[in-house]
């Protein structure tokens, strides 16, 4: 569905990166395509649509130099192949070019700027032909002379076409508009008589084009044809056009159905005639003129005669007197589908008439030529020409326009004066003609979608000369039509191919980014030698278009998550209003459904849980209900609620109890809509099994992901696996290596997934990449050298001000001069320019230049935001020898020529004020010096199981030392009590490889029984001291993983640890490895979902646990197909490909029941089995289970995790799990520098993840461990310790752990920032009673001075 | 007749969120009223009272502190 339109050129969205525009092309219109001339038509009509008359004809000036006459005469091929028609009516082309022409006036438009190249080329005929390849030649700089017969120029534009269609004003203008291109006309000059061509060469021509036309009338060849009053139509039209003949008296028969019979007829009428007649052999249909003109000339009382043909002409005493003519009927259509007319025998009739006019077409006069040249003429009398060169049988002379092909249309004289152009221009430089024709490009078929609901708007219809005010004169008839007309004519294009080639944005792009040569960019093939590839493709969302239960195609109202997203967003189509398509207007109601385009075989395919959608579907509704008030009703209909992320079931909650969106479980089957009020009606059953029927205003479909076609088929290129569902084929244990060494993946393309994971994901790629191009790191890096810093100290402040134009961004709203011219009145400020682009590297140049020159030591820089600016400039900063603090920035574009743009008093006066903020600061600022720090590259991994392990070889394999401390006996962790995981891969195998490869590994010392008893430092620099058998250790690194873990639960509840039949997962894994009795001998087994987990005192999902319960529910059915097992559950939550698992364990006879918190199951010991009782929702009754072995899906806990998060300064959540810097732009790292986070000690999660996200921890602790020093901020927090008194304040608000308190001499205690961990916020600069602690580079003074300056 | 009111406003905008928000209400072409000068500063917490006193007293008739 579209939601808003946007243009060809266009940013993708607000945030995009790279914030660069981009130019959808598709291929050339047909118009385009189906012009002999092959002329912009896309182009020049786009440009009438903006009332841009002169900029269409600079396009159409491209490729014609007769837009004028064009707009008047051509029979416009375009429009019949024009894409409208599939609407309504093809757009009006040729009319909009007129209005075009009429429009503008030509002298404006600029002459390109041409070398000349000396040679010069003579045309013989003034017409189409000639005039167009006299334009093109001079163009190319050559010096051009046209040799006309006539006393006028024009050729047949002027001696054949009447002037009531063309009037001679409009020629005049566009000849002697050639001459602004050097072109010379020669009127009155007939070659072979008054010059011959071999005098024309003689004379300096290096070549000739002949473009003398077909002027000779076709006789009839009927008896009678040499009386007086028989001349063809081409002598009659001269003769008027000649002013020759002005009168016609009595009665004319024009013979023949093209434009110059209907010419010769109407122009008759107009000499006075008093009756016209036309006959015709065939019908109205097979006439070559076209409907508009036959019909205007049938207005004007010319009378037609169709299937009439001419048999004898009468006469007496040498005059006419009339014709006599036989009716004719046609054939069938022949073999060229032609239909022939044969006369109707017994049908003869007389016209009387005193004039008889042939026009039945015209052939070359070729006489003046001679023989001499010997020329090439074909049988026809027509030049022969190479068909692609257009050039003669004598190298020198090229020819075309009727000439070559008999009478044509002026357009395709035009195109063969063009063509001509192009090849004389080649042989003139030396070049070797082809021989052959020339291929052309096929064309291609990829258009703008025409949409369905396309309104149909009828084809305008140009102003006529009423026809009592035609037959006297020679006025125009087809008049001008009016602006507004023509530019909603223009505006029905349909833009077919996509961009319109106006190059209007060239024009635009002051930086030159957007060129000719950009436009035609063309896809490139590139061969980049890489050690390692990484896949990361992403997913589209599944379109529900084609699955119409849900009518998303056909109910406006219905959309897509995505879509709603959009809507929902600031920068979307609505601005962030929340309304609904249909009408705009905001919605009451709506309604979202879950599972489109997931786990539904039936209609999609999609077997697999798109993992994310619950989540999203939340967040929309909520923020729906954010936007629009708490009186808008949301409702999910889902089938299991799966937000088994952190801290998503909380959100869950809050969603549900706190915001008031509904959660119904229910999938709906049948939408019907209102065709009124498009409102949305459909019918769902309740908790209780009742049906309802609501109506909502607005559905949302949450829609899975799903690869896409040309990602399946990048796999097949890339050699590499996917499975069932198109995903990458992955194992447990190597979660981002694909089938093919090297090749990594990561994202939605491996398995649907939500960001944070696929962030994980992308770091764990980078990390098996680095292990493969280890040895190849840093080969590539070139270091940069700075000049030594200039010390201004004892300098006055000399600021150099630079404002910015931003090409039109800020130069077209603020004032630019002004403002310049203003901050050169400001104290401190001695030098100021404004600048087209001031990022353009000749400014930096230049800026360096200047500082030197002006011996600058502050520069101010008025242009974009610092945000992404900023550190481009102070690296010119530098370059010129001044420490980069030494720079300030004004924002007067993002924070004020664009918001402020219809105010530019206003954006001019704020522009001068955020100068003058900005000079008042830049006189304090200071220099600062950025210090390093050298780095241990040895890293501490916390935790010796999957995730621990993973992370010490995920380093080591990099080249770092790895010390990986265990507190219990042997590594593996919790992995040791596991049998396998979801995909059946053996988890003891595995992991004894794993703890094999981790003992053996030369760079990872093993600590086992060991605890960390205490830890200093920071990022580059930690020393820890850990305690083994009770010695203590101390041990030097740069940075730290955290992979703790986590355990499982000892349940309180359902008779755990009062019966023995009730076991934990990890006990019924014990009990199936040791092949216990209790499980092969159970008869019926019962596993319960979410022992303590989703309870109010422990509100998340412990994620794992539903995908073990299935799994070992189809173990105990592999191990005694008798078993009855039943599952009661609240959610299933197989999230993912795991879904697989669910489908089996039911299709294996799992008994699936759903419980709710409120009731649930109840457990009783019994002498041969557990009773358990659970209500069944459907059946509304309790079921009795009595069961010999219940399995309690516990939840998984955070360890003690109090004395870590202490000593390193992390922090935890609310259920004691660690805390990530940021959900998921920062998942693997602490907000404390240098220390990562990996596995259950994060949350609960399986081991494939815990595998990725350890890797992901290796990867981003190599960031740090890579470096040989870290470079610290200037713009830090220090501590005036004469100040201090210690309190301890700016400790307690550092959310970096920056500062401590340490003791100095004397006792005294004094706060100190560790500056490598200072992010210079200046929390501690604002809780200081005593004014000790500041911040440099945005101490007090500075910012009061620019408040003080804002309010100047 | 007077003018009508035309406030003077002093923004304090976080470097990492509300600064970054007003460039993107930029890049998105959103329009506001031109009588908001915003200073950036690294980070809420930097904003001592001082800062918002110190406006008034020179004369802002609103202080907006956004991060």
């Amino acid at each position: 569905m579209e939601l808003a339109n946007r243009k060809a050129t266009y940013k993708p969205y607000a945030q995009a990166i790279p914030g660069a525009f981009a130019i959808e092309k598709l291929d050339k219109a047909p118009c385009r395509m189906a012009c002999p001339a092959n002329l912009n038509v896309q182009g020049y009509v786009q440009m009438v649509k903006a009332g841009k008359y002169r900029e269409a004809i600079e396009i159409i000036m491209r490729d014609l130099p007769l837009p004028g006459i064009l707009g008047r005469v051509c029979p416009h091929p375009c429009e019949k192949s024009c894409r409208r028609l599939e609407v309504d009516e093809a757009i009006s082309i040729r009319e909009l070019k007129r209005v075009a022409a009429d429009q503008t006036d030509l002298s404006e438009i600029p002459v390109p700027d041409v070398e000349p190249k000396g040679d010069k080329v003579a045309i013989v005929g003034s017409g189409p032909a000639g005039l167009s390849a006299a334009y093109f030649l001079a163009l190319q700089g050559y010096k051009v002379s046209v040799y006309e017969s006539m006393p006028e120029a024009g050729g047949m534009m002027r001696y054949g076409i009447p002037e009531h269609r063309l009037p001679r004003s409009v020629i005049d203008r566009e000849i002697e508009n050639l001459k602004r291109y050097g072109i010379e006309i020669h009127t009155g000059t007939a070659i072979g008589k008054d010059i011959t061509l071999e005098e024309l060469r003689d004379h300096g021509a290096k070549a000739i084009f002949l473009g003398s036309g077909a002027w000779k009338g076709l006789k009839l060849r009927i008896q009678g044809e040499e009386a007086e009053g028989v001349y063809d139509v081409t002598s009659f039209l001269r003769n008027v056009h000649l002013g020759i003949l002005k009168k016609l008296q009595g009665r004319a028969v024009i013979i023949g159905g093209g434009h110059s019979a209907l010419d010769g007829a109407r122009v008759a009428l107009r000499l006075g005639a008093d009756e016209v007649h036309i006959i015709y052999r065939r019908s109205l249909s097979e006439m070559l003129a076209e409907p508009e003109e036959i019909e205007e000339a049938q207005n004007e009382r010319v009378k037609i005669h169709f299937l009439v043909a001419p048999l004898k002409i009468s006469g007496e005493n040498g005059k006419v007197t009339g014709i006599e003519c036989i009716r004719t009927r046609l054939t069938d259509p022949d073999t060229t589908g032609r239909r022939k007319p044969v006369p109707v025998e017994g049908s003869e009739f007389f016209i009387e008439a005193e004039h008889i006019i042939p026009a039945i077409g015209q052939e070359p006069d070729l006489d003046f030529l001679g023989k001499d040249l010997n020329l090439g003429v074909s049988k026809w009398n027509l030049l022969t020409v190479n068909p692609e060169t257009l050039q003669t049988s004598v190298p020198w002379i090229f020819a075309g326009g009727d000439a070559v092909t008999g009478p044509a249309t002026v357009i395709e004289a035009v195109d063969a004066g063009k063509k001509a152009a192009r090849y004389i221009g080649k042989f003139l430089q030396g070049e070797t003609l082809p021989t052959e024709w020339q291929e052309e490009p096929p064309i291609g078929t990829n258009w703008v979608e025409i949409r369905d609901d396309e309104p149909t708007l009828h084809r305008m219809k140009a102003p006529t000369l009423p026809v009592e005010k035609r037959l006297f004169g020679f006025d125009e008839v087809n008049l001008l039509a009016d602006e507004d007309t023509a530019r909603a004519e223009a505006a029905r294009c349909l833009n077919c191919g996509g961009c319109c080639e106006c190059y209007e944005c060239v024009k635009a792009c002051k930086a030159h980014a957007v060129t000719l040569e950009t436009h035609q960019q063309e896809e490139q093939l590139l061969t980049i030698p890489v050690g390692s590839v990484i896949l990361a493709p992403g997913f589209a969302p599944f379109d529900p278009s084609r699955f119409d239960t849900y009518q998303y195609a056909a109910f406006p109202n219905v959309v897509t998550s995505m879509e709603f997203e959009r809507i929902l967003s600031a920068t979307g189509p609505f601005q962030g209003h929340l309304s609904r398509p249909s009408d705009h207007q905001a919605p009451a109601k709506i309604a979202f459904f879950q599972c489109v385009g997931s786990r539904d075989i039936n209609q999609c395919d999609h077997a697999y849980c798109s993992s994310v959608c619950c989540m999203y579907a939340i967040k929309e509704a909520v923020i729906a209900k954010e936007h629009a008030g708490a009186d808008l009703d949301t409702a999910i209909f889902f089938m299991d609620m799966r937000t088994h992320g952190k801290d998503f079931d909380r959100y869950y909650n809050r969603a549900k109890d706190e915001a008031g969106v509904r959660f119904l479980r229910s999938r709906i089957h049948t939408i019907d809509e209102n065709p009124e009020t498009h409102d949305l009606i459909f019918r769902y059953a309740d908790e209780k099994g009742d049906l309802k029927t609501e109506t909502f205003d607005m559905i949302v479909l949450s829609v899975g992901l799903e690869t896409p076609e040309f990602l399946v088929k990048m796999a097949d290129r890339l050699n590499i696996e996917l499975d069932a569902d198109h995903f990458v084929k992955t194992g447990n244990f190597r979660p981002v290596a694909t089938s093919r060494d090297g090749i990594y993946v990561c994202g939605a393309f491996q398995e649907p997934k939500d960001i944070p994971y696929s962030v994980m994901e992308s770091s764990a790629a980078a990390c098996e990449a680095k292990g493969d191009l280890m040895a190849a790191r840093g080969t590539l890096v070139q270091e940069k050298t700075y000049p030594k810093e200039r010390d201004v100290s004892s300098e006055e402040p000399r600021i150099g001000v630079f404002v910015c134009n931003c090409g039109t961004n800020i130069g077209g709203i603020v004032n630019v001069p002004k403002v310049a011219e203003y901050a050169r009145t400001l104290p401190g400020v001695t030098y100021v320019e404004d600048n087209l682009f001031t990022c353009s590297q000749d400014t930096q140049d230049k800026i360096r230049e200047v500082i030197e020159r002006e011996g600058l030591n502050r520069v101010v820089v008025a242009a974009c935001t610092p945000r992404t600016h900023e550190p481009l400039f102070q690296e010119t900063l530098r370059d010129a020898g001044l420490n980069k603090y030494l720079f300030e920035m004004a924002n007067i574009r993002n924070q004020c020529s664009w918001v402020h743009s219809k105010e530019k008093e206003e954006a001019t006066e704020k522009s001068m004020d955020l100068v003058r903020m900005a000079v008042a600061r830049a006189q304090l600022i200071q220099p600062l010096p950025q210090p390093t720090i050298s780095v241990d590259n040895k890293a501490l991994v916390i935790g010796g199981g999957i995730a621990g392990m993973t992370a010490a070889l995920g380093l080591a394999d990099q080249g770092y030392r790895a010390y990986l401390v265990e507190q219990s006996k042997e590594l593996g962790g919790n992995a040791l009590k596991l049998i396998d995981t979801w995909q059946g891969e053996d988890i003891t195998e595995h992991v004894g490889q794993m703890v094999k490869r981790v003992t053996e590994h030369a760079l990872i010392d093993v600590y086992t029984e060991s605890s960390i008893k205490s830890s200093d430092g920071f990022v580059g620099n930690f020393e820890t001291t850990i305690s083994k058998n009770g010695s203590d250790i101390s041990l030097k690194h740069g940075a730290v993983v955290v992979a703790v873990g986590a355990e499982e639960l000892r349940p309180t509840e359902y008779l755990y640890g009062q019966d023995g039949r009730v076991l934990t997962h990890l006990e019924l894994d014990a009990a199936i490895k040791a092949e216990s009795p209790k499980v092969s001998g159970a008869k019926t087994a019962v596993f319960i979902q979410c022992v303590g987990s989703r309870e109010p005192d422990r509100p998340y999902c412990s994620k794992v646990c539903c995908t073990h319960t299935v799994k070992s529910a189809l173990q105990l059915k592999r191990i005694n197909p008798d078993t009855d097992v039943y599952v009661l559950y609240r959610d299933i939550r197989t999230y993912g490909q795991r879904e697989a698992l669910y489908r089996e364990a039911r299709r294996q006879g799992v008994i699936f029941v759903r419980y709710s918190l409120e009731q649930k199951p109840v457990l009783e010991k019994g002498t041969d089995a557990v009773s358990v009782t659970v209500r069944d929702h459907i059946l509304g009754r309790d079921i009795l289970i009595n069961a010999d072995l219940v399995v309690l899906a516990s939840a998984i806990v955070s360890r003690d995790n109090g004395a870590l998060s202490q000593m390193f300064k992390l922090s935890l959540n609310q259920d004691g799990f660690f805390m990530e810097a940021h959900a998921k732009l920062r998942p693997v790292e602490f907000a404390t520098e240098g220390i990562f986070l990996a596995g259950m000690a994060h949350y609960p999660k399986p081991i494939e993840e815990s595998i990725a996200q350890a890797k992901a921890a290796a990867s981003r602790a190599s960031v740090v461990l890579s470096k040989e020093y870290i470079t610290v901020e200037g713009a830090v927090s220090h501590v005036n310790e004469v100040l201090c008194r210690g309190c301890g304040k700016c400790v307690d608000v550092c959310p970096f752990s920056a500062v401590s308190l340490v003791e100095r001499e004397g006792g005294k205690t004094v706060a100190f920032v560790q500056a490598a961990l200072c992010k210079g916020c200046g929390s501690c600069a604002v809780a200081c009673p005593t004014g000790a602690a500041s911040i440099f580079h945005y101490d007090d003074q500075e910012v009061l001075r620019m408040v003080e300056a804002a309010l100047n | 007749m007077s003018q009508e009111f035309s406030p003077k406003i002093v923004a304090f905008a976080c470097n990492w969120c509300a600064y970054s928000a007003a460039d993107l209400a930029g890049v998105s072409r959103f329009q506001y009223p031109p009588n908001m000068r915003i200073i950036r500063v690294m980070c809420s917490g930097r904003i001592n009272p001082n800062f918002i006193l110190k406006a008034f007293q020179k004369g802002a008739d609103g202080v907006l502190v956004s991060g």
